[in-house]
């Protein structure tokens, strides 16, 4: 498996990272060495191996349904470019 | 199977619809924070830092949304998945401060499963579900209170949601319909969620196709958070009809996310399906496997109520009572509990089987009282007559101390001054005179304030007993029992 450079492309845009034009080729060469490593594991037989779906041998620890956290809207906002009568204001979203 | 075509220029056409029903989780914290849930709060103020996304914040699961969603799960007949894992949904927004939402991609919690819905005016039909899984609810934009910014709350962020998925198995929007209430009154029974669409618990999004009958499935379109069953409806309705109309002028559908805009009934295209969708799903690292063992689901199953359904064949079967009445009974919890409590009462104070009095205190209640509950536009939980009140009446009628009409006049009062009907009847002397002494009495009277109508009748004018009783009912002030002054007048009559 191996990306193009429109690929490399699409990738940035969706995860809103922008990359000068000049950056792509380079970066296409380094996910596709990730890519070539990660698919040396493909050589290992793993027939009749349990698919790994965490590294500690463990299940989800469970809370129970209490009221813990929260009024805390200075904190939230406290980051944020721009607070506005208590909500983030942000660069307006038309659908 | 309904029959619902719609009639193009080049034939009929058949809809085939799946929705997709987000459901919020009755629960007092969020589905991976301890904040708040509660509806209508301060804009950010049922916010921890791990649902604003801070760096380092660990979300751990509350095992309630685990609890409802494996009841939801058995209610609804399905599959219960003992081991399901959460993945990462990779979208931007500015209302999703993680940059994706939590939810159960490749492993669900729950799997297969149906429902049989009853359209109004069609057959029953059993309706598949495809899958539930539990993700996180998103923040709320605001768009209108600003002329350059969007306003974003994140008290809805990281709520828990089920998403319940059908089959596409509906074929009209009566289906479709039927569907989202009968889903509804079964998550209102089981306590999994409040249903409230106005206030956004419960929303569906609604793929629509059309097709030839019974041909190949044609592209669909999604319409997302429709908010009321009519909106469903109508959505459908809508969609079918365009649809149609573009591919009989020649025209390709797309398969895209639409809006629907409830002042215009109609819907339009909202985004581009192919990149807003491409969502790089993956397993979310902070989450280990959710699992649970086979005594965790019957410990579930156990705490389920009786089930619409199940209390329908319940009522028809053991209590006589007809389906559609059964059916009215038992769509909504409420109703049926109070049913129930006045069918008990009722049963209790005339020493009979309920199966003896179950058809009365059915009629009761849907035709006496719900009418009268329309017209004050009260629930059945705020009705001014309690259970046991409404038993009492109906105990008055059944031992003869009330006529129906009188039990009629003492039902209005009883709804105006929320007193007993005995008191009623005690105070305002509304009892039905049986006592046949005091009624020929009064009889008598008409009869003689009446001698040339007496003569009519006994000459064959047989019409005027009616007169005659409507006289003696109004010398005795509406009281007389019916039947005895049926009785007593012919034979005052024939003589």
């Amino acid at each position: 498996m191996s990306v193009d450079a429109d690929t490399v492309r699409k990738i940035a845009h969706l995860a809103r990272i922008k990359l000068p034009e000049e950056r792509v080729e380079p970066m296409k060469s380094e996910l596709n060495n990730i890519l070539g490593w990660v698919e040396q594991l493909g050589e290992v037989d793993t027939s009749g191996v349990e698919p790994t779906t965490a590294v500690i041998a463990n299940s989800l620890r469970w809370r129970e349904d209490e009221i813990t956290d929260g009024d805390v809207q200075e904190k939230v906002l406290a980051n944020a470019p721009k607070p506005m009568h208590g909500f983030f204001a942000v660069p307006k979203v038309i659908e | 199977m309904t029959d619902y075509r719609i009639q193009g220029e080049t034939g009929e056409w058949e809809v085939v619809i799946g929705l997709e029903v987000h459901a919020q989780v009755t629960t007092n914290a969020k589905l991976f924070s301890g904040a708040a849930t509660a509806f209508g709060s301060e804009p950010n103020s049922q916010v921890s830092l791990v649902d604003a996304a801070m760096p380092g914040m660990l979300p751990v699961i509350n095992g309630e949304a685990v609890r409802q969603a494996v009841r939801t799960g058995v209610a609804l007949n399905c599959e219960i998945h003992k081991w399901s894992r959460f993945d990462r949904k990779n979208y931007f927004y500015a209302d999703l401060p993680q940059g994706y939402q939590i939810s159960q991609f490749a492993h669900p919690i729950v799997g297969e499963g149906e429902i049989i819905v009853d359209p109004v005016d069609a057959d029953p039909a059993t309706i598949g579900i495809e899958r539930i899984h539990l993700e996180q609810d998103a923040g709320k934009s605001i768009h209108d209170q600003s002329p350059e910014f969007s306003l974003v709350d994140l008290n809805r962020s990281g709520v828990a949601l089920m998403e319940i998925v059908s089959k596409p198995d509906m074929r009209s929007p009566a289906e479709a319909g039927a569907y989202v209430r009968k889903l509804r009154s079964i998550l209102r029974y089981v306590g999994s969620c409040d249903g409230n669409m106005d206030q956004g618990s419960m929303r569906a999004d609604v793929n629509v196709s059309v097709r030839r009958p019974g041909g190949e499935l044609g592209t669909r379109t999604e319409c997302k958070n429709v908010n009321s069953v009519r909106f469903v409806e109508a959505v459908i309705e809508y969609e079918a009809q365009r649809q149609v109309e573009v591919l009989e002028a020649g025209g390709e559908i797309k398969q895209e996310t639409r809006q629907f805009d409830p002042a215009q009934m109609i819907t339009r295209p909202l985004r581009s399906k192919e990149e807003a969708h491409d969502y790089r799903y993956f397993p979310d690292p902070d989450l280990l496997p959710l699992i649970f063992d086979d005594a965790y689901i019957e410990a579930c199953r156990a705490t389920l109520p009786e089930l619409p359904d199940t209390k329908r064949t319940r009522y028809v079967e053991q209590l006589e009572i007809s389906p559609y009445n059964a059916a009215v009974l038992t769509a909504e919890q409420e109703t049926a509990a109070y049913f129930e409590l006045l069918l008990n009462e009722t049963a209790l104070k005339q020493r009979k089987e309920a199966r003896a009095v179950g058809k009365a205190a059915a009629n009761w209640v849907i035709s006496d009282l719900f009418g009268a509950l329309n017209g004050l536009g009260k629930s059945i939980t705020e009705s001014p007559i309690s259970p046991s009140q409404g038993a009492e009446l109906l105990a008055l009628v059944a031992d003869g101390t009330l006529s129906g009409r009188l039990a009629k006049d003492v039902f209005a009062i009883m709804l105006e001054t929320g007193d007993d009907p005995a008191k009623i009847v005690e105070e305002r002397g509304m009892k039905q005179v049986s006592d046949t002494g005091a009624i020929e009495a009064e009889i008598a009277k008409v009869l003689e304030a009446n001698a040339d109508k007496v003569a009519q009748y006994r000459g064959g004018k047989d019409k005027l007993f009616g007169f005659f009783v409507g006289q003696t009912m109004k010398a005795t002030k509406g009281q007389a029992n019916p039947q005895v002054v049926n009785e007593l007048l012919r034979k005052a009559l024939g003589g």
